[in-house]
């Protein structure tokens, strides 16, 4: 063997050996300075961490949302053609269209405010200021009747607010609730009686008539 | 011999054609498979007798296309979109033309795209990788120092976008498997176990949910239990041997097996971790599934064991009697597919289809049912199983339990109505 192959060998066996136990750093990348994960880490929870400093009006979250956000959601949040609705659907949700709004849908308040800042306005994301933010979300709360309208929305009083759908929401229940969709022993013979067509895709074609179909989320 | 035992085998033929199909008054002068459309009864083919130009003159030379495209007479094989769907393309889906493609891997510039804000375009030399929240110590990351990682890893996983057929809860309305299964591709993923990057950073024990964050103008975030993201998940730079497509997340996306594709955030930049889930938009008011009590389902992060016949369908129609090949593709999120049963009649019988290629957990698989097709209408469906016993439900089970305002999570047993003249539908039976 040579000197080379043998150090080669030596290197790669020191790099196993280590490996169990504590996971031993490569000691790739560097250390996140404060100020860059500041940059990036605007994240907001339930809970209110990642929350900024600041506060915004109802009143003020009116005057910002006519200017950028109602081209697309509609002066009232009702919505231009097929961009997403923001205000009413309470008691639509068991219906034959339930209308998913913040204020029939979304559980918490939190995430109206963080989507704002990171996402919006579509097209010029991250382009409001965190006050703004505040207010396009105490504007969008007021609308949908869950804050008065001389409300301010500051950091403080955030998590004061409670979303009314919040209690309707379940984690994935799918291994109990559906436990009869494992069988491993399906039928293979004379399963059933008979097998009708009782609809036709023809009837609403990959081209139907402009806006007539279904929403994708 | 048992169900299980015929996994693998062929067809049994008899069962589900012939013996149907000939047992009809009639059915025996079906007409005999048609044979070359161009080929003149007892005459020489002058594709044969004629020397053709692509025999007589040369061809392109090895300058003519430095990156390969497929053939000219392939160019009708590419993704689709359906433009009322969306309020905006840039926000918006394409579908992967399943029906044109064999194997169990996609080809990677066909594979379905789903934006939030568009496919934006990211110089590598520009992109970084933040690791923050509850670690020892946040880091930084260059493309370059990704690519150093020890542990780089080579995998095959399907990934399928919640809503994949969200449109169809309802009763049949797309016409082609390119639309109604369509989101779903299943590539090869070069990268490194995020676990590798998780070491590295040293998650503090009250660490229990880590959020990838996309780069692009959408900033895609969901909250990944800290179990899944150590046990399979990846943050890859290549699929099928080449750097990930613009529109999948170049330079970098996180990949996270047999979940829904919502959370395999592309243009990844940063990685949270922290002790509680986030509830961002994409995991409450999207991808939540709305039940018919009006309550929600949240966290469905799994993907359903389902299957699709891809040939024939209403793209791909039924051109000649006698020998053809029923082709489709079958997967789970919860892990292997183990088999694969079809029928012609709408269920009423059924046989195993026949597994090929490599089979593999949370990877696409390909089946094929070889049959003989007399020219008689068929309803045809398949229904996959997975290594944990789960079935493939009927739309009809499914929205027994479901409702039929869920949009996510729709994995129904589909139904293919192949008419007299090959023509294929899709539609709904009783």
């Amino acid at each position: 063997m040579s000197k080379f192959r043998k150090v080669l060998a030596l290197a790669l066996f020191a790099g196993l050996a280590a490996s169990p136990a504590i996971a031993k750093k490569v000691g790739l990348g560097r250390e996140a300075l404060p100020e860059e994960v500041a940059a990036w880490d605007t994240d907001v929870r339930p809970d209110g961490a990642g929350l900024p400093p600041g506060k915004g009006s109802v009143k003020e979250g009116e005057a910002l949302f006519l200017e950028k956000c109602a081209s697309c959601h509609g002066e009232f949040g009702e919505a231009v053609g097929r961009w997403p609705v923001l205000v009413g659907g309470q008691g639509t949700l068991k219906g034959e269209s339930p209308e998913k709004t913040p204020g029939s849908y979304w559980p918490f308040a939190s995430t109206t405010f963080d989507y704002i800042k990171r996402a919006m306005p579509y097209g010029n994301a991250r382009s409001l200021s965190d006050d703004e933010v505040y207010a396009i979300t105490a504007f969008l709360l007021q609308m949908n009747g869950i804050v008065k309208d001389d409300f301010v929305l500051s950091k403080e009083n955030f998590t004061s607010v409670k979303m009314p759908n919040v209690g309707n929401f379940y984690d994935d229940d799918r291994e109990t609730t559906e436990k009869a969709f494992w069988n491993k022993n399906p039928c293979m013979k004379d399963c059933k009686k008979e097998a009708k067509v009782t609809g036709h895709a023809r009837v609403i074609d990959v081209t139907p008539e402009d806006g007539k179909g279904v929403k994708v989320e | 011999m048992s169900n299980h035992e015929k996994k693998g085998g062929q067809v049994p033929q008899p069962d589900l054609s012939r013996r149907r199909f000939l047992g009809a008054a009639g059915a025996g002068a079906a007409v005999a498979a048609s044979g070359g459309v161009a080929f003149a009864q007892g005459k020489p083919d002058p594709l044969i007798t004629e020397i053709q130009d692509w025999n007589r003159y040369l061809g392109d030379s090895v300058a003519a296309h430095p990156y390969g495209k497929p053939s000219k007479f392939e160019a009708h094989v590419v993704r689709r979109d359906v433009e009322w769907l969306t309020a905006s393309r840039e926000s918006s889906i394409n579908f992967t033309p399943i029906h044109a493609l064999d194997g169990i891997i996609t080809p990677n510039g066909v594979c379905f795209e789903r934006h939030h804000g568009g496919a934006p375009e990211i110089d590598p030399s520009k992109h970084r990788l933040m690791i923050n929240g509850l670690v020892d110590k946040p880091l930084v990351f260059t493309m370059e120092d990704l690519k150093r990682f020890p542990g780089r890893t080579n995998k095959i996983f399907f990934l399928e976008c919640a809503a994949n057929g969200g449109m169809e809860w309802k009763g049949a309305q797309l016409n082609g498997c390119q639309f109604t299964h369509g989101m779903i591709h299943n590539v090869m993923y070069t990268g490194i176990p995020l676990k590798v990057l998780l070491d590295e950073a040293g998650v503090k024990t009250n660490g229990k949910w880590v959020m990838p964050e996309g780069a692009d103008s959408a900033a895609m975030t969901r909250s990944i239990p800290i179990e899944k993201a150590m046990k399979d998940c990846m943050v890859v730079w290549a699929m099928n041997g080449e750097a990930l497509r613009q529109e999948q997340g170049y330079p970098l996306r996180i990949v996270v097996p047999g979940w829904e594709g919502n959370m395999w955030v592309k243009w990844l930049r940063r990685l949270e971790v922290g002790d509680q889930p986030w509830h961002h938009r994409e995991e409450t008011s999207k991808y939540t599934d709305l039940l018919a009590d009006g309550r929600a389902r949240r966290f469905t992060w799994i993907m359903d064991a389902k299957s699709i016949v891809t040939n024939p369908s209403p793209q791909a129609p039924l051109k000649s009697k006698g020998p053809n090949v029923l082709s489709g593709l079958a997967w789970s999120g919860r892990g292997t597919i183990t088999r694969v049963d079809v029928t012609i009649d709408g269920g009423k019988n059924w046989v195993a289809a026949r597994l090929d290629g490599p089979v593999l957990p949370l990877s696409l698989t390909r089946f094929y049912a070889d049959i003989e097709w007399d020219g008689r209408e068929m309803l045809i469906q398949s229904r996959a199983m997975d290594d944990t016993g789960y079935l493939q439900p009927t739309k009809d089970e499914l929205r027994k339990v479901r409702g039929v305002n869920s949009i996510y999570h729709n994995n129904g047993i589909q139904t293919w109505l192949v008419r007299a003249n090959g023509e294929t539908e899709n539609v709904e039976i009783s």
